[in-house]
């Protein structure tokens, strides 16, 4: 079985018990504020640090190509508050122009 | 009210319900196309990239995995990054919990449904009904279009290696997590987080397997809490935005 499949089972598997967890099981009580703190903050942590890896990673190491161009006008694109697909189009613009130019 | 005014407000009320989960289900489109791409960059066939879209049906936590594959990741940090970008789901299991009772095979089927989007538009709606109704199509709109658009993306761009890097789709991944982080960054916690997260990952690249970077910045949350000027607890507000 490949990774990718068994990354698939394992998160199909996962996910639903997540899923389900309120629904089937806890109902309608609430989480303790604890752990509700730790739940709305992991994505943006998880989120951060994907946006990092995968603009400046390349296996076990840093590298510093056109993809940074790309992710710099995507921000400035989402703080201009570009809808989502221009702000795809706007990356891929930007990182194509850069490679054609250097 | 007699029945009729109550059956024509019914109406449009649900008319109203359908046109705030089009727009939501239409802005999922390209991010599914997105992911199919990303799938196809990073090896895998169409029937996984499939099964991703259908029966793990989490958008970031699907590019979360697909990433870290293609990077050489162990499947231990991507299904582990995966997972932890779906922990979300549980409180909006929580929080849509009442509207979905029924018997257990309903809320079984349901909760499949439980995302984001679908949670956004059930959430927004007063009464127990409408919140399940409003769960019900933004949620099976999202999956359908979701699982079209990753189809779609991955046939496009399946045979496309160099095409990738000469249009400068590689730059998609990071402005599709981009774009996922900036609605998570309105309250100060969230910020000092992603921060903290971020700075983590790149200090890591160099020196841990790929994966364990993206897995050790949810440090970044306890970061977050060890550098705290006194706030307000943050709550569910991703689901009203």
């Amino acid at each position: 079985m490949s990774a990718a499949t068994s990354v698939l089972i394992i998160m199909t598997i996962g996910t639903y018990a997540l899923k389900s967890a309120g629904p089937l099981v806890l109902g309608d009580r609430s989480l303790p504020v604890r752990i509700q703190q730790i739940v709305d903050l992991l994505p943006a942590a998880l989120l951060a640090a994907l946006a990092v890896v995968s603009t400046v990673g390349d296996g076990e190491q840093i590298t510093i190509d056109a993809r940074l161009v790309g992710l710099v006008v995507a921000g400035l694109a989402l703080w201009r508050r570009a809808p989502f697909v221009l702000v795809i189009v706007l990356a891929s613009a930007a990182t194509s122009l850069t490679r054609l130019v250097a | 009210m007699t029945g009729e005014d109550q059956s024509d407000s019914d109406l449009a009320r649900r008319r109203a319900i359908r046109r705030q989960a089009a727009s939501i289900v239409a802005a999922v489109a390209p991010f599914g196309i997105v992911f199919g791409a990303a799938a196809a960059t990073a090896g895998l066939s169409m029937w996984q990239a499939v099964g991703y879209s259908a029966l793990v049906f989490g958008g970031s936590s699907q590019f979360a995995a697909v990433e870290i594959l293609g990077d050489g990741g162990s499947i231990a940090s991507a299904a582990i990054a995966g997972l932890l970008l779906n922990v979300r789901s549980l409180a909006f299991g929580v929080i849509m919990a009442r509207a979905l009772a029924g018997p257990w095979w309903q809320r079984a089927a349901m909760s499949q449904l439980m995302i984001d989007e679908s949670t956004a538009v059930g959430a927004a709606q007063e009464d127990l009904r409408w919140r399940r109704y409003g769960y019900l199509v933004a949620g099976l709109g999202v999956f359908g279009v979701w699982n079209l658009t990753t189809v779609i993306g991955f046939a496009v761009f399946s045979d496309a290696g160099d095409l990738i890097t000469d249009l400068g789709l590689d730059a998609a991944g990071p402005a599709a997590f981009l774009a996922l982080l900036w609605p998570r960054l309105m309250l100060p916690a969230q910020r000092r987080t992603a921060v903290a997260g971020a700075l983590i990952a790149l200090a890591l690249i160099p020196v841990a397997p790929p994966g364990v970077p993206i897995l050790a910045s949810m440090l970044g949350v306890a970061v977050a809490a060890l550098w705290p000027p006194a706030e307000p607890a943050p709550t569910v507000d991703e689901v009203s935005s």
